[in-house]
């Protein structure tokens, strides 16, 4: 090796360094960070196969799905009173369900009513408690006597919904509305908000005394300008992991309210809350009709869950390597 | 310290006078009423007008709410209209049978859960560890009221090795004192019925565990890594004390700061949230009988039970809060 490839190569390595350098302060933004921090991470991975694959049923459902979920074709065959169950076989592969209805069908649709469940209730909690957080949180951040009296205002009346259990809050919303999919929607959803408004409030609270909103005031940023594009942007990151791990446990929470005979009536579109529901009474006779519904949930709920730690992992700076 | 203890209770009654206000105002929302779901479906209308009238419901719902006050100054919630006795008799009758059975769950959650976050975290990636993790992570996941029922029809009816519902067994003689079961059996000497009660309180007290136990797991595991990584950890090694020492006095004991108050936290849910699992095994206790309320319309027991349980809540936490002074000599109360 001669001492000019030598030279080359050590200015190559420099380039090489440099350059890399160069990336690393493009791509230092908080969310490409996260992003590429997630990417590696074997839990966000698994987290996302699985909720990848639930999506994936919940749109192809209708399409494959072999018989109709709510047709009771083989209603004689089945006696439930008598114990009398039809389990797995070449024209229905998960059987049947207690009147009569292929179970694999009404579990393919079912994916589809639980993600809805999921999407809509965290998409309700989130609104609706990211709204009230929002404003308590930009009321005390402006920094005024009336501000704090509003926040004072909104966050008593969080505190007191806190105080009772998410599960009773829902069953109260529940029997306001009448058993049905929408009822189950709501209920969970809104017994989600006090979570959402207390979490962005604090974060944007911890946010309003970091160094950047310090350097936006002193350049004679407004204050309005501040709470708007500076601090409730970054406030955002652990309402969205809440809003992740939100999705696991509105689909289980669903479950519950059918339990309790607030879920959906409806024969014609099952979900898995509801089938969870049903087959709890079989469960001495025909434990399968429980196990299809319960190990759907579980894993559905075990991929949001992944996915939501793995984010949180990825945004908490004490845990960056 | 006595000051700040009457401080927070004082803070308490402004939000207990929100809180029913919402409740009271939330609750006229619920459609049909008492005269629905109390007299039978033959009633006439006249009936039906002749309770509400005797219930006050035709009142204004100002007067009504300002006759709930004027009683509330006795500590008085009104009567249960399902069973007409005093709200107040009837959840000092079912908290017993919640508080055991919360206070099972919480038992097995902090004996089981503490011991594997901490020798997890000690043992960072071992197979220990892994399964800890995803034994966590599952816990969440299942529903409770499967995990419920599958105990129940697993060593319940199948194996039959442990009892499948209610609090003692069927005819068991036993002397009252507090209602807690387990506690006035141990006070009278009748240990018969403590091993009953215990037994009873096995399946849903295990069922009741799994999120409380999952989550104090993982707050222990990431807890202790986060105080072994710490400087004063690694001082007090270097100086040569014994590892058990580290270990206790300084690892574990501030590891506890935040698996306290998720313990605090989740107690306070676990007295109200049991109503999956008192109903899977009939239980009888709070639960279930806010469940069974909200069916029937019986408005002075929803009220009066929902302030109760936001009253113990508070002072599970207020509790919590005090204990942070003994494990942490820095924090003092004001």
């Amino acid at each position: 090796m001669t001492l000019g490839t030598d030279r080359v190569n050590k200015v190559d390595r420099l380039a090489e360094l440099t350059a890399r350098r160069d990336g690393d302060a493009e791509g230092a933004s908080l969310l490409r960070e996260t992003f590429g921090r997630l990417r590696r991470s074997p839990m966000a991975l698994s987290g996302a196969v699985i909720v990848g694959a639930f999506l994936f049923v919940a749109v192809i459902a209708p399409f494959v799905a072999p018989y109709e979920p709510g047709a009771q074709l083989w209603g004689r065959e089945v006696m439930p009173n008598q114990n009398v169950f039809v389990g797995p076989r070449a024209e229905n592969w998960f059987g049947l369900d207690h009147l009569g209805r292929d179970q694999l069908s009404r579990m393919l649709v079912g994916a589809r009513n639980s993600l809805l469940v999921g999407v809509v209730a965290t998409l309700l909690g989130f609104t609706v408690g990211a709204m009230l957080g929002g404003v308590a949180g930009a009321a005390v951040s402006l920094g005024r006597a009336w501000g704090r009296r509003l926040d004072a205002v909104i966050m008593r009346f969080i505190d007191m919904m806190l105080a009772i259990p998410a599960l009773l809050i829902a069953v109260s919303i529940a029997a306001i509305l009448g058993p049905s999919l929408p009822t189950v929607m709501v209920a969970v959803g809104l017994a989600q908000v006090p979570i959402f408004a207390r979490l962005l409030r604090g974060s944007m609270l911890a946010q309003s005394h970091s160094d950047y909103v310090l350097a936006a005031t002193a350049l004679g940023v407004r204050r309005p300008r501040i709470v708007r594009s500076h601090i409730l942007p970054n406030s955002l990151g652990p309402v969205i992991v809440q809003a992740t791990l939100t999705l696991a446990t509105a689909i289980i929470e669903a479950a519950a309210l059918s339990y309790l005979g607030f879920g959906n009536p409806d024969p014609a579109t099952p979900d898995w809350g509801a089938m969870l529901a049903d087959a709890q009474r079989f469960l001495v006779g025909a434990p399968e009709l429980a196990m299809y519904p319960a190990v759907a949930i579980i894993i559905t709920a075990l991929g949001f869950t992944l996915l939501g730690e793995a984010m949180r992992e990825s945004l908490d700076p004490k845990l960056r390597k | 310290m006595f000051r700040y203890i009457v401080k927070r209770l004082l803070q308490l009654i402004p939000a207990l006078f929100g809180l029913s206000i919402l409740l009271f105002f939330w609750l006229r929302l619920l459609p049909g009423g008492p005269e629905n779901t109390l007299l039978p479906d033959d009633a006439s209308a006249q009936q039906r007008e002749a309770l509400r009238e005797s219930l006050g419901l035709n009142e204004p719902i100002i007067v009504q709410y300002g006759l709930f006050l004027e009683r509330l100054g006795n500590f008085d919630f009104g009567n249960s209209l399902q069973t007409g006795r005093p709200v107040m008799d009837e959840f000092t009758t079912r908290f017993p049978a919640t508080a055991e059975l919360a206070i099972a769950a919480m038992l097995i959650a902090v004996c089981v859960g503490i011991p594997l976050g901490y020798f997890a975290a000690r043992k960072r990636g071992s197979f220990l560890d892994s399964s800890a993790v995803a034994g966590s992570l599952l816990g969440i996941c299942i529903p409770v009221f499967f995990l419920a029922a599958m105990l129940k029809v697993v060593f319940a009816e199948k194996l039959g090795w442990l009892p499948s519902a209610f609090r003692l067994d069927a005819g068991a003689r036993f002397t009252e004192i507090t209602g807690f079961r387990v506690l006035d059996s141990v006070l009278t000497g009748e240990f018969d019925v403590t091993a009953s009660a215990l037994g009873h309180l096995i399946l849903p007290g295990l069922a009741l565990s799994s999120i409380p136990l999952a989550v104090i797991t993982r707050m222990t595991r990431a807890s202790v890594l986060e105080v072994l990584g710490q400087d004063y950890v690694r001082t007090a090694e270097s100086k040569g004390l014994q590892p058990t020492v580290v270990r206790t006095r300084h690892v574990l004991r501030n590891a506890m700061l935040p698996v306290i108050t998720a313990i605090g936290l989740l107690t306070g849910s676990l007295l109200a949230g049991a109503v999956l699992t008192e109903s899977v095994f009939a239980f009888g206790g709070i639960g279930s009988f806010i469940y069974e309320s909200t069916q029937q319309r019986d408005y002075p027991a929803i009220l009066g039970f929902l302030m109760l349980i936001a009253i113990i809540y508070v002072v599970v936490n207020l509790l919590v809060d005090l204990s942070y002074t003994l494990f942490d000599p820095r924090v003092r109360v004001r």
